[in-house]
């Protein structure tokens, strides 16, 4: 795989409600602030567009459409759409670079979750015979493979507290994020549970935003004069959605995936890990190899502020954009997708 | 016009489907089984017995064939306390959603538990299965699991009609509930629609007029927030005339659909046409808005009753929705005025 540079990234405020702003409103923002942020005019500028949203989560059909609103695509762009975290578009985007047929690509993902009910709607993202029918929310199946972490001794709920008292914390210092602020594991587990053994702060808020990144060939960062971060390997990985047939206490295609993009190869300073329930953190933490010499989350993770359909991608661009301050030398990213971490995708990114 | 903060517009509405959906040989056969109140799973390449029955073999990928009976109890591996069924929930009491492991199984099924609270939950607890009153061929035939008895007996079971034709379809009902926001320029149009007047937004770049505005000039990519009101003068962009009633609509067919351009602005919109001969209707046509009655105002462009036709000279069809050249300032997006039409059917389909 070729060696590919993240030149600019940004995210809106991530909010409960973006109230009237359509996903248009949205979007314009951070198209418009990474492509300043790499010196660019407009979207023909780079050779290709991607962009990751889910219609079904503001329940208006061909939203991703409405969405090339945003860009100026007139004359006609190279724009690429996944029914996936953007993340998935960011692989995309790095695929048709491998392939030679760009050198440059802006990758967006959006979501405005709050006309809907969230956890009701991605129930309906599973199995249409044996469990949709159940109407299982997202709370409830993660709930299930909290418990079941719990009773394998995989973790304890003062480990998941711990994960959500730092994740708040961090987020103090990210003024995009959409909670923060000072909570003690004794002060969180005092907290009743919300579907057991969950508590409520042991979930994602529901989120709306949208969030963009430019990246271009290593070359193409130097002649355009840009500080970058390099993504050098990139691995995602997906397992039966029958989840009674996987082991959720861990995340085997994780493990796969950090194995294949070399986790472990080198010493990490940060990971920023898409776990939107705290259980999941410690299990992806470990698929991942990490020891404690990682900095977890520095942006306070999926549980500070969760927007679907971009979370994945936000892992990403917080690595890069710490690479790029000069904060960490090398990171690894990873995004999820589908129930109980049934799809992830591990990024490694290095300074120059 | 002054540019004030538009007002919040919502709308709650309910976006639904039946699908139907084949089951295939494999869930077909299952869902029979459980139309007959009997369980039904499938042996892997490796031994191990699923239920409900996997069409693959997720080790080998070969078609699994070898179906087998299955008890009616088993044990609970992993579950989640739902202590507030939402309205989608099928049980309307506290419950647990859980893996089920059926004994002779090796793969745990999600279902539902009815065991009266959470303290009467363990993992490891014995269930049985609790069969709906009626039974149809689908996973809800179960209606939940319970616990199981002392002598692990399941209750008398109702005869089922055996002279019925295998399952070999279901129907999937999902109906979901969303409070849909209008976006910041949309609800700027409609707002003024309520106070009988026409606005579009005008593109700050290239000077371009939507109505209604979608928050962007899809052509620029930038907010097209200044609103600009408009007469109720329009010209026939193109016209169908509807011949076949369609359902939900009071409108009497034949009548004429067209795509109007109001006077000076450069996106059409789908209105109707009346007040003549459908016979008489063509492109080019000068027409006029009708409104309704001031009391019959509202947030929606059926506060235009249908527009008219004026006693104009038709206008050239190649001039209709031109941007005037003098206010068509030197661009790279030439000939964006021929292109804006296009880019912007998309937006239309998306309301239709
Ligand atoms: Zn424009």
């Amino acid at each position: 795989m070729r060696d590919i540079a993240v030149v600019a990234y940004a995210q809106n405020p991530i909010v409960r409600d973006a109230g009237a702003n359509n996903e248009v409103e949205l979007i314009m923002p951070v198209v418009k602030q990474v492509l300043k942020d790499a010196g660019l005019k407009d979207i023909h500028d780079v050779d290709f567009t991607c962009s990751g949203s889910c219609d079904y989560l503001q329940g208006a059909a061909f939203a991703f459409v409405a969405g090339v609103d945003a860009l100026g695509a007139v004359p006609p762009i190279k724009e690429s759409h996944v029914e996936m975290d953007a993340a998935w578009a960011l692989y995309e985007s790095i695929l048709k670079i491998n392939m030679g047929a760009a050198e440059s690509a802006l990758i967006y993902g959006f979501a405005k979750s709050s006309p809907g009910k969230l956890a009701q709607v991605l129930s309906q993202q599973l199995d249409p015979y044996y469990y949709s029918p159940l109407w299982p929310d997202v709370v409830s199946l993660n709930a299930m493979q909290a418990r079941a972490a719990l009773d394998a001794g995989v973790l304890t709920e003062e480990d998941m507290a711990e994960v959500v008292s730092r994740s708040r914390a961090n987020a103090k210092s990210n003024n995009k994020a959409q909670l923060s602020g000072d909570y003690s594991v004794e002060q969180l587990l005092e907290e009743p549970e919300y579907i057991a053994p969950l508590r409520k702060h042991d979930c994602p808020p529901v989120s709306d935003g949208a969030s963009a990144m430019i990246i271009c060939t290593v070359e193409k960062a130097k002649e355009w004069g840009l500080p970058y971060a390099v993504i050098k390997a990139m691995d995602h990985r997906i397992e039966t959605h029958n989840f009674g047939a996987r082991d959720l206490t861990m995340s085997e295609s994780t493990a796969i995936a950090a194995e294949a993009v070399g986790v472990k190869s080198a010493k990490v300073d940060i990971a920023e890990i898409h776990a939107p329930f705290s259980h999941q953190e410690i299990i992806l933490k470990k698929a991942l190899g990490l020891d404690d010499n990682t900095v977890v989350n520095p942006s306070g993770g999926p549980l500070a502020g969760n927007v679907m359909m971009a979370a994945g991608l936000d892992r990403i661009g917080e690595v890069a954009r710490r690479i790029i301050n000069g904060e960490a030398k090398r990171g690894v990213a990873h995004a999820t997708s589908g129930p109980c971490l049934q799809h992830n995708m591990v990024t490694v990114l290095e300074a120059e | 016009m002054p540019q004030n903060e538009p007002e919040v517009l919502s709308q709650a509405f309910t976006l639904g489907y039946t699908y139907t959906r084949s089951t295939g040989p494999v869930v077909g056969r299952f869902l029979t089984g459980l139309r007959e109140r009997k369980l039904i799973g499938n042996q892997a390449s490796d031994g191990k017995v699923y239920v409900p029955p996997m069409e693959y073999d997720p080790k080998t990928a070969e078609a699994i064939t070898d179906f087998v009976d299955v008890a009616e109890t088993g044990v609970v591996k992993t579950w989640s306390w739902v202590n507030e069924p939402n309205e989608k929930h099928l049980l309307k009491k506290p419950f647990a959603f859980a893996l089920i492991q059926l004994d002779g199984t090796d793969v745990p099924m999600l279902h539902m538990v009815d065991a009266g609270s959470q303290e009467a939950m363990s993992t490891g607890m014995k269930v049985q299965v609790r069969w709906a009153d009626e039974t149809q061929g689908l996973i809800t035939d179960i209606a939940c699991f319970e616990p199981a008895s002392e002598e692990g007996k399941v209750a008398e079971k109702p005869a089922v009609a055996a002279d019925l034709e295998p399952v070999t379809g279901v129907e999937s009902p999902i109906y979901l509930e969303y409070n849909f926001t209008a976006g910041k320029a949309t609800a700027a149009f409609l707002s003024n629609i309520k106070k009988g007047k026409l606005t579009g937004g005008k593109c700050p770049e290239c000077t371009a007029v939507y109505v209604p505005p979608r928050g962007s000039c899809p052509a620029c990519g930038v907010a097209n927030d200044e609103n600009v009101e408009l007469t109720n003068k329009a010209t026939v962009q193109s016209f169908t005339i509807i011949s076949i009633p369609i359902p939900g609509n009071p409108i009497k067919p034949p009548f004429v659909v067209a795509n109007l351009m109001v006077d000076d602005t450069h996106q059409s919109f789908l209105h109707i046409v009346s007040g003549c001969d459908n016979s008489d209707v063509r492109i080019g046509m000068r027409v006029e808005a009708v409104w309704k009655p001031e009391e019959e105002w509202t947030h929606a462009m059926e506060s235009i009753a249908y527009f008219q036709p004026i006693d104009e000279p038709d206008i050239p069809r190649e001039e209709i929705g031109k941007l005037e050249p003098s206010a068509n300032e030197p661009s790279a997006n030439e000939p964006s005025a021929n292109e804006q039409p296009s880019a912007n059917e998309k937006g239309e389909k998306k309301d239709a």
